[in-house]
């Protein structure tokens, strides 16, 4: 294989596992740009997407053989996990966050902390702690195009992760509810002068950051396995991909999501970082940006209220 | 019936009484003035009126409907609007967008918006032009439609006391709170001001300002009611406000504070 080739196939490896990211950090990026508020259960809820996707697909398919129906399957198992999972984020907020809304902000942040471990430990204690694989729907065999090789799973992860994203931008720049959650994040307060409910807002924000996050959470699934404290480690990368982004920025999470995709590839093919310290990438690059640019690339410098 | 009434209002904040069972009434139609030293309670009167803030007790009414401590997404719902002191406008919004913001509520309900946004992206965007229109013609109201297009944050102070007015009156009040429109102002901008102020009671809406400068408060108001130390020490027209004991002392303080100036 040529070096172009090379260059091309680890693009494509790397834009995937960006794609992923980028999905889960707009979780994130959205809920903080509301209420300046990490939620450190986004993590667990892409488990929870996980396994419902997991069991519906399996339940669906049941003992029919590898065919169309099994992308269909695939993908109404998608529909049922995002939707679940959106009501269980509007739960999470209502229960354990809402509540503390007016105390300090460290108290919903450790509330948060605390629904993660519910979450985690809740999942081991229902499912067992092995770990189970979700199926492909699709026959997973490479393709090649010239020198490079691509999966169909992974054609399937950039087109869902790209239609996502479009489809946000859109429902925020253009919907009259996502204008809405414009006007409540840049401030709340005088939004609901305007007569938006932003508590309605708020609860929307984040059943769309928990159905992103059970989408992601499908797609990574299908290469990695599904297990109850699969969210942590993927959940802390996608905060730094929306932190590297600007945290409260939905493009810069987007990007800050490809951006880390595309590190940790290149990182460990190019850069001869050894497998067992990809990790690290992640948490260099949040360091180096933490020091360089600490709002972050597309993140405004915030100027303190008077 | 007076439009807004509130009865023995108070707002206590740890022991501290910034609103002291205050009646405050205001006739439709008519701009009413809010006056007193700095501290007065003045704003926190505001507050607790458009639900920004909750009375600790007493009541509030508007016209004859029981509105104390409703959220502020619902008074504005009712036709009750406001500015702030310091200037609120979404800064990195563009001008448009602001006074579009105001006209929010006024495409039915979010709930139902959004469904149909979802359902039919096209109405959404016709609806957009019917918004967008609305929005020009406060606009043009105060003459600020040629900076459409230009950030908030970006424009003089005086344009962006007059846009927030504006993003204000899209919400299609009944009833306006000005707190201290004129604030920063010059005499020019501040005589436009007053005219401005004019031709909102025209259009019909009821104008209550907060207001330091003396002789816009005494020129455009019908009435003027003046609160100290968090009590309403009077109420009435320009006229009685101007020769009463009481409001003379609250702002020149008496003969044993004089040494403190």
């Amino acid at each position: 294989m040529g070096s172009a080739g090379m260059f091309f196939q680890h693009l494509m490896n790397g834009l995937t596992l960006g794609g992923i990211y980028a999905l889960i950090a707009l979780g994130y990026t959205m809920v903080y740009g509301i209420l300046k508020f990490i939620n450190f259960a986004h993590g667990d809820i892409l488990m929870v997407g996980a396994y419902i996707g997991l069991f519906v697909f399996d339940l669906l398919r049941g003992s029919s053989p590898l065919g169309p129906w099994w992308i269909a399957a695939f993908f109404i198992a998608m529909l049922v996990s995002m939707v679940c999972c959106a009501f269980l984020g509007m739960l999470i907020e209502r229960v354990a966050y809402k509540p503390l809304r007016k105390g300090s902000r460290l108290a919903p942040l450790l509330s948060a902390i605390g629904v993660s471990f519910i979450l985690s430990n809740g999942a081991a204690w229902l499912f067992g702690t092995h770990s189970r694989k979700l199926e492909y729907p699709f026959d997973n065999s490479p393709i090649s195009i010239g020198s490079v090789v691509i999966t169909p799973h992974q054609i399937m992860v950039l087109v869902v992760a790209v239609v996502m994203m479009v489809l946000l931008k859109l429902f925020v720049g253009k919907s009259k509810m996502g204008k809405a959650m414009r006007a409540t994040s840049l401030d709340g307060e005088t939004a609901k002068l305007m007569g938006i409910n932003s508590d309605m807002i708020i609860s929307l924000t984040f059943g769309i950051g928990s159905a992103l996050a059970a989408c992601g959470g499908m797609l990574i699934a299908l290469d990695y396995k599904v297990y109850a404290t699969m969210g942590t480690m993927i959940g802390l990368k996608a905060f730094v991909a929306a932190v590297v982004g600007g945290i409260g920025n939905i493009t810069g999470a987007m990007l800050g999501g490809f951006l880390l995709g595309l590190l940790e590839t290149f990182g460990v093919a190019v850069f001869g970082i050894p497998q067992g310290f990809k990790d690290t990438i992640a948490f260099a690059v949040l360091i180096i940006i933490l020091l360089v640019k600490p709002e972050g690339l597309l993140g405004k410098v915030e100027k303190e209220k008077v | 019936m007076s439009m807004l009434e509130t009865k023995a209002l108070t707002r206590e904040f740890g022991g501290i009484i910034a609103v002291n069972r205050v009646d405050f009434n205001v006739e439709r139609n008519m701009i009413t003035g809010l006056i007193g030293p700095n501290g007065a309670g003045k704003t926190t009167l505001f507050n607790n009126i458009t639900g920004l803030d909750v009375p600790s007790s007493g009541k509030v009414f508007f016209e004859g409907r029981d509105i104390t401590g409703l959220p502020s997404n619902k008074v504005c719902r009712l036709g009750i609007a406001r500015t702030f002191q310091n200037i609120r406008l979404f800064k990195d919004l563009s001008v448009i967008d602001n006074v579009m913001m105001g006209r929010h509520f006024h495409t039915g309900s979010l709930r139902n918006r959004t469904l149909q946004a979802v359902l039919s992206y096209f109405q959404v965007e016709k609806e957009e032009c019917e918004e967008y229109e609305a929005a020009m013609k406060w606009l043009e109201f105060f003459g600020l439609e040629n900076l459409r297009n230009d950030s908030a944050g970006s424009l003089p102070y005086g344009y962006q006391r007059e846009l927030e007015i504006a993003r204000a009156l899209a919400t299609e009040p009944k009833l306006l709170f000005l707190d201290e429109p004129a604030a920063g102002m010059n005499p020019q901008e501040t005589d436009s001001l007053m005219e401005t102020i004019r031709r909102i009671r025209d259009l019909g809406v009821t104008v209550v300002l907060i207001e330091h400068d003396m002789k816009l408060v005494m020129s455009i108001c019908d009435n003027i009611t003046v609160l100290n130390y968090g009590q309403k020490i009077a109420q009435g027209t320009p006229s009685v406000i101007q020769s009463d004991p009481a409001v003379i002392e609250a702002y020149l303080g008496t003969d044993d504070d004089e040494e403190d100036f």
